[in-house]
């Protein structure tokens, strides 16, 4: 520590000159490489002067009492003041030092936090069934993708439970439908927001996204190529007749892409599946086969990014069927949906051992 | 008969085709001539679902696979450069008129304005 012991400056210098002294003693604090303790910590002694332990006070000043007590009452007051000064830019001192140790120490163990963050997310993966994980480590990338976005899905999620309150009392309270229609947009938004963070994901680690092991157990079991099925948005209240028709057109419309889909996707299956297979297994070597595979994988990314669009569309075209009060009260059936599917996983989670028969 | 397995409506042997010189004009004259037409990579997987969608609906598209064709690179950097380049096969024409790659096809079909276009250009009745 570099704070030099209190100096009794009074002994350097001319005493008799008071305001020259302060100007002095600021440059003093300086000079400390304190630039904190400025000039203006000698106002604030002012209003330390009951805070400050008489105690040390007193001891500050019982030298002082070695100099002539003969000399000026307002001298001796001066001489106390600057003491106190001191005192309380060393205790300034003391204080910042502590200040800058914690916060270096919670940088380390923030550091550390983040390091067991990702070994953790890496042994969740693992855990997840992926095999390969074992013997081929995750880049620090991917890592880094997958947890700042299991950050952001459970922001995503909290935002999502509070939209669906919001909506609830809105309809509750039978809101203007320009109010209403704000609360749609902002729901339909959020769901749009949702299908660019798993764009982005997907980049990082395709089959992170697929496996849904950022989803709950039970909405991972009616997972369609890494999300909810686009039909899933059409269970629906009374419609009109014409509403009928076109949400009618809408299902089949949906149906037909999404099986579209799948096909798709289980061509990639036969395709990844043949090319690893592939090539004489008598021999040793299936780096070829393995390399072609990893290329035709990545088709996996688009088919991902194919089936959010197909949502997202799905969406945006109930929008422009239905009715304000009937989007909103679309969107409160599916959030809610959603919500119980979390809630069904969580008690699943924690349900009691099943007893063992005899 | 028509889309199973790989038997897709019809495939044209595109060497008895007339041979336009520039790759663009070739595409463009091979996209008029049926209701339907996917340009395709036979190992696409995406182009498969294309295909599926289509077959789905009762429509025959007529498909060129564009990595079977000796001009088919230069076909597919025309097409690539009509549609910007984020946006690869499968691409799709209907009556002539380019719709686009997958996600335009998608979108179409879920805002309902496909059936209309595919009734307009014969592809489908009723």
């Amino acid at each position: 520590m570099n704070s030099p012991t209190p100096q009794f400056v009074p002994s350097r210098l001319s005493i008799y000159e008071p305001i020259h002294q302060i100007g002095i003693w600021g440059e003093n604090f300086k000079r400390n490489g304190n630039p904190n303790t400025s000039t203006s910590l000698i106002v604030e002694v002012d209003n330390k002067l009951e805070n400050e332990s008489e105690t040390t006070s007193h001891e500050m000043l019982a030298p002082t009492n070695n100099y002539e007590q003969e000399a000026s009452k307002p001298i001796d007051k001066i001489q106390r003041r600057l003491a106190q000064n001191r005192e309380a830019a060393r205790k300034s001192r003391l204080r910042k030092k502590a200040y800058v140790q914690q916060l270096e120490n919670s940088r380390l163990k923030l550091i550390q936090l983040e390091q067991e963050l990702q070994r953790v997310t890496q042994q969740g993966l693992y855990m997840g069934g992926v095999l390969e994980g074992s013997h081929i480590g995750f880049s620090g990338t991917v890592n880094s993708g997958i947890a700042a976005f299991e950050m952001e899905y459970g922001r995503w999620v909290d935002v999502q439970h509070r939209q669906i309150c919001e909506l609830r009392t809105a309809l509750n309270a039978h809101i203007s439908d320009i109010e209403l229609r704000i609360l749609v947009k902002s729901g339909m938004g959020h769901y749009f927001e949702l299908f660019r963070m798993k764009s982005t994901v997907a980049k990082a680690d395709v089959f992170y996204v697929i496996s849904g092991v950022w989803k709950t157990s039970a909405e991972r079991f009616f997972s369609w190529i890494g999300g909810f099925r686009p039909s899933e948005l059409l269970k629906l209240d009374p419609l009109t007749e014409q509403q009928i028709l076109e949400v009618c057109n809408l299902k089949q419309s949906c149906q037909q892409a999404e099986d579209a889909l799948s096909q798709g996707m289980e061509k990639l299956q036969e395709t990844v599946s043949s090319t690893v297979a592939g090539g004489p297994v008598a021999e040793d070597s299936y780096i070829p086969q393995v390399a072609t595979a990893m290329e035709k994988l990545e088709a996996l990314v688009s088919f991902v990014n194919q089936a959010d669009h197909l949502r997202q569309e799905t969406l945006q075209q109930m929008s422009r069927i239905l009715t304000t009060r009937q989007a909103a009260r679309g969107l409160l059936a599916l959030g809610e949906y959603f919500h119980r599917l979390r809630a069904l996983s969580t008690l699943w989670a924690t349900r009691p051992p099943e007893p063992s028969l005899p | 008969m028509y889309c199973e397995g790989d038997s897709w409506g019809c495939y044209l042997p595109m060497s008895l085709r007339s041979m336009g010189s520039d790759p663009m004009e070739r595409v463009v004259k091979l996209a008029s001539e049926s209701a339907v037409v996917i340009f395709s990579v036979s190992s696409c997987c995406m182009c498969h679902a294309a295909k599926r969608l289509f077959c789905g609906m009762g429509v025959n598209p007529t498909v060129y696979e564009l990595d079977q064709d000796p001009r088919g690179k230069e076909m597919e950097m025309a097409l690539t450069t009509l549609l910007g380049n984020s946006q690869t096969v499968p691409i799709v024409f209907i009556g002539g008129k380019l719709i686009g790659a997958m996600d335009r096809v998608m979108a179409s079909h879920i805002n309902g304005s496909l059936v209309p276009l595919l009734k307009e250009a014969g592809a489908l009745w009723l």
